[in-house]
């Protein structure tokens, strides 16, 4: 996750120092470990890439591991936040702008906002004039600025996998308005592929990398008359993404029904348990929507495994998604591609539990 | 000679084709292997002046023909063997005198090849001018794709100064009207991007440029004296001198749009016909494009000055107190709805600061509008802020002397410091009840209650005092989070208990946190369903009592 480069043991130590500081929630402790190393001359972007962002990546990665409470992840980010401000502020790091122009906003419905912040702050400091739009920027937002302000690029941030239709249609939106859209974050995929899918200009796996590439210049793109959004994904033809979104409330309603018909456990769940439940079948079938969208397995296949994890982490059987991918499979059986799709995340599903099965035994 | 003769009578005769082609209604020679005019018909000898037999055919057509000639031999030579008439050679085409032909060859197997020459000027012609008809379509489709993608004023300049540069003359400057002696500008040479400038000018200096940048009285294109360009207007990268120019005006739909101005290298000063009508339909779309990407600027400026008061202001640390706020307006497209918050700052550390949400029934602009009155009449009552029903009292007699016909709730809430707690004066007016996270996990219902505001002649309200510790947040929130209808089952209420045993996670979390999270489980809880307007303050005891490192810049720095 934390790829940066510079990785000497002075930066190490001041991560360290951030992340107890972090997760103390301790605002002011976490300040000043960032501005007593910028007073020491780390140099602002070190600072915002080497010694937060790697911070940050590792709140997600103990949250996931269910080392961090909700609350705590929160309130990491929101000191992140907090010193990212008070570095912006500090006077050693206050850069003219003499380059271009560029907006950062995140996908509607996209609350990370902190990659887009990072790449922001380092837009900034190398001599940009960023627009900052923050976090879940609704599309129409995000044109009516570029019309009121105009932008060399956009730089649109989401990583959640689910919002990809809707950074489709960001992306769209803004070349339509004659703006290079370069594309970022987890959502986009470890290598760009779902960026390039969706017809972006440009992505980049991180920040400093994103402000070389603006700064080598992203073409604007020629609106071709007539082009549509289903141009780029054919197979939306299909209409199943629709069908399935439209139909999710039925979906996780008929496979909670199934699940406690079939399993007495289930069926004794207090509200509390049937809610959380019915969440995360909503969630599955959720990411089953946008693998149809983007028709690509791994959107579905990838976030079942990751469940997987999280449901060992938290001492939930991972078996017990294999049901509700039984019931999908059955509801879905009119929808060929869906019902395909389902079918191979089973097999993806089986393998997992044999090996993980095969573990625990020898390890028992 | 006397060979040569022989030879070509000998061929002659062995040609009793020609009786065939003879009276063909198109030129026919027949030429052989060494390129000599062997036979021709008549229409061919009057075609081809002075060409008879036994004259060599480089002297007798124009080289063109004369190389596919020799073309068609060499291929011919090279597959022999194979039957040279199985399928169609594809004909050459050039121009003899001022008409324009298809050669089509048809060799035989004794090396000679025999022309057929079909005149198709006229079809040419025709394809000329389809041809410069399609590319002129194509510009033009091209021209109105790229100025009607963006309504921004700097891009359509840009674009069109672009384009013009491509088509209309080597090199393009646009200026659109402003204010003042600074004129906005974009460059563009020879189709390359457009460099976006303002110089500082007097438009007066260049002949027509004045007139035409005011749009009125209209003015014609016209071709002015390279001489008296001034430097500003010669695009950097423009090779050698400006031979001609032209000042175009950009006719705009009621607004003055700008002026195109041409820049040629060479003398010539006139468009010609094509060029002429190319010109005008393209300023026709640059200049309903720069008009229209002008009044939206206009119109959003408005927008943006009259909104100004009625968007959510930025809450931070007041006299030693976290504020933060979050606002999601119902219409994705709207910035403003019909809830608002406010703080107002004790005036001094000691002194209440006095925070308000509430809530105008109705959403969208008329809404907003309504928000903005309670709001300003709230900010001139605050100096009563000690007594709250007595605030509310006021308030609503002056909203039911208004001409609105809405009423609304709100809830307000007295904040002051007192050592490391924050003391809370909180009274409902019609609206749902403050809750408070405590430190231990705990999430309180203040229990105060009122009657909503704007609708009935007399209103009540109960005021409730309650302490925070520090790290303890009481939430103010409107019932557009728990009226949030979705959820994993599509159709369920987001509700108070939700609500609260979301917050039940957030104990300790910094208010900014706090409706963070509320606001994303809101929105999650929706799943892009529709909403009505929701806002949230949280009022947060800071944790610790130091000088606030973090924002210096704020006002109130709290010392103990």
């Amino acid at each position: 996750m934390s790829t940066h480069t510079c990785a000497e043991p002075q930066v190490l130590g001041l991560q360290d120092r951030l992340w107890t500081a972090v997760t103390d929630r301790d605002e002011h402790a976490a300040a000043a470990v960032v501005l007593a190393a910028l007073d020491d001359g780390i140099g602002a972007e070190s600072a915002l890439m080497d010694v937060i962002a790697p911070v940050q990546a590792r709140v997600g990665l103990e949250w996931a591991a269910n080392r961090l409470s909700v609350a705590q992840e929160h309130a990491a980010s929101a000191i992140a936040e907090r010193v990212i401000a008070a570095l912006a502020h500090h006077p050693s790091v206050r850069t003219a702008p003499r380059l271009g122009r560029v907006t950062v906003a995140c996908v509607d419905q996209e609350w990370h906002v902190l990659p887009a912040r990072l790449l922001a702050e380092v837009l900034t400091l190398r001599g940009w004039q960023v627009d900052f739009l923050g976090a879940q920027v609704p599309t129409p937002h995000l044109i009516g600025h570029l019309h009121n302000n105009g932008a060399d690029v956009v730089a649109l941030s989401s990583s959640i996998p689910t919002r990809l239709p809707a950074a489709h249609a960001a992306i769209t939106a803004c070349q339509a308005v004659g703006v290079p859209v370069l594309a970022g974050g987890a959502a986009f995929g470890p290598d760009g592929r779902h960026a390039l899918r969706l017809g972006a200009d440009a992505w980049e796996p991180d920040a400093r990398s994103a402000a070389r590439r603006i700064a080598d210049g992203i073409p604007v793109p020629v609106p071709a008359a007539g082009k549509q959004q289903t141009d780029d994904l054919p197979h939306l033809g299909d209409q199943e993404y629709t069908l399935v979104v439209r139909s999710r409330p039925q979906l996780v309603r008929e496979v909670l029904a199934q699940l406690e018909s079939r399993f007495p456990a289930a069926a004794a769940y207090t509200d509390q348990q049937r809610e959380h439940t019915a969440q995360d079948i909503a969630h599955i079938v959720d990411h089953l929507g946008v693998a149809l969208y983007m028709d690509d397995d791994e959107l579905f296949t990838g976030f079942l495994v990751w469940t997987a994890g999280i449901l060992d982490a938290r001492r939930v059987p991972a078996a017990s998604l294999k049901p509700v991918l039984d019931v999908l499979g059955t509801e879905l059986k009119d929808f060929p591609r869906s019902s395909s799709l389902v079918d191979r995340a089973g097999l993806v599903l089986d393998a997992l539990l044999a090996t993980t099965g095969s573990r625990s035994r020898s390890l028992g | 000679m006397a060979r040569l003769k022989e030879h070509i009578a000998s061929r002659t005769q062995k040609h009793t084709t020609t009786d065939l082609w003879g009276s063909a209604p198109y030129a026919v020679i027949v030429v052989d292997g060494a390129g000599t005019l062997v036979d021709l018909n008549p229409a061919a000898a009057s075609l081809l002046e002075g060409a008879v037999r036994g004259s060599a055919l480089s002297e007798a057509v124009p080289p063109w023909l004369a190389n596919a000639h020799r073309e068609t031999t060499e291929s011919t030579g090279r597959s022999a063997g194979d039957d040279g008439a199985a399928s169609p050679r594809p004909a050459f085409r050039g121009r003899i005198g001022a008409r324009s032909f298809a050669a089509h060859p048809a060799p035989d197997r004794g090396g000679d090849v025999t022309w057929w020459l079909i005149d198709d000027t006229e079809q040419r012609l025709v394809e000329e001018e389809l041809a410069t008809e399609r590319e002129r379509t194509a510009f033009l489709a091209e021209a109105s794709n790229v100025l009607l993608a963006s309504l921004n004023t700097d891009r359509c300049m840009q674009v069109t100064a672009q384009l013009a540069s491509r088509h209309l003359a080597e090199a393009a400057v646009v200026i659109v009207p402003a204010a003042g002696r600074q004129l906005p500008m974009a460059c563009a040479v020879g189709g390359g991007t457009a460099v976006r400038t303002t110089v500082t000018a007097d438009a007066a200096r260049v002949p027509g440029l004045s007139e035409a940048l005011q749009g009125f009285p209209p003015v014609p294109s016209r071709w002015i004296d390279p001489a008296s360009l001034p430097d500003w207007l010669i695009p950097e990268g423009f090779a050698g001198p400006v031979g001609s120019a032209a000042v175009t005006p950009l006719p705009g739909h009621g607004v003055p749009a700008g002026v195109l101005v041409l820049l040629r290298s060479t003398g010539s000063t006139e468009f010609n016909e094509n060029e002429e009508v190319f010109a005008r339909l393209f300023a026709a779309r640059a200049g309903a494009a720069l008009s229209a990407a002008r009044l939206y600027a206009e119109q959003s400026d408005i927008t943006r000055t009259l909104m100004r008061d009625l968007l959510p202001p930025r809450l931070d640390r007041v006299n030693g107190v976290d504020f933060a706020g979050g606002y999601q307006p119902a219409a994705a497209r709207d910035r403003v709805g019909g809830d608002f918050y406010d703080v107002h700052p004790g005036s001094t550390p000691g002194d209440a600061s006095l925070a308000v949400l509430g809530d105008v029934c109705g959403k969208g602009l008329d809404a907003a509008v309504l928000t903005g009155k309670i709001r300003n009449t709230l900010q001139a009552l605050t100096p009563m802020a000690g007594d709250h029903e007595r605030m509310l009292r006021l308030l609503n007699g002056a909203l039911l002397n208004s001409h609105h016909t809405r009423f609304a709730t709100l809830v307000l809430a007295s904040v002051r410091r007192e050592e490391s707690r924050v003391r809370l004066r909180l009274t409902s007016a019609g609206h749902p009840a403050p809750l408070v996270i405590r430190n231990d996990g705990r999430v309180e219902e203040i229990d105060t209650r009122g009657t909503l505001v704007g609708a009935l002649p007399h209103v009540e309200a109960r005021t409730v005092e309650t302490d925070l510790r520090p790290g303890e947040t009481c939430l103010l929130y409107t019932d557009g989070v728990t009226e949030a209808r979705g959820g994993p089952l599509g159709d369920e209420l987001f509700g108070e208990r939700r609500l609260m045993r979301a917050l039940a996670e957030c104990g300790g979390m910094p208010g900014a946190a706090v409706v963070e999270r509320v606001q994303m489980l809101a929105s999650q809880w929706l799943h892009d369903g529709r909403h009505d307007d929701m806002a949230l303050v949280a009022i947060t005891a800071p944790l610790t009592t130091h000088l606030s490192a973090v924002d210096g810049h704020t006002r109130g720095r709290y010392t103990r």
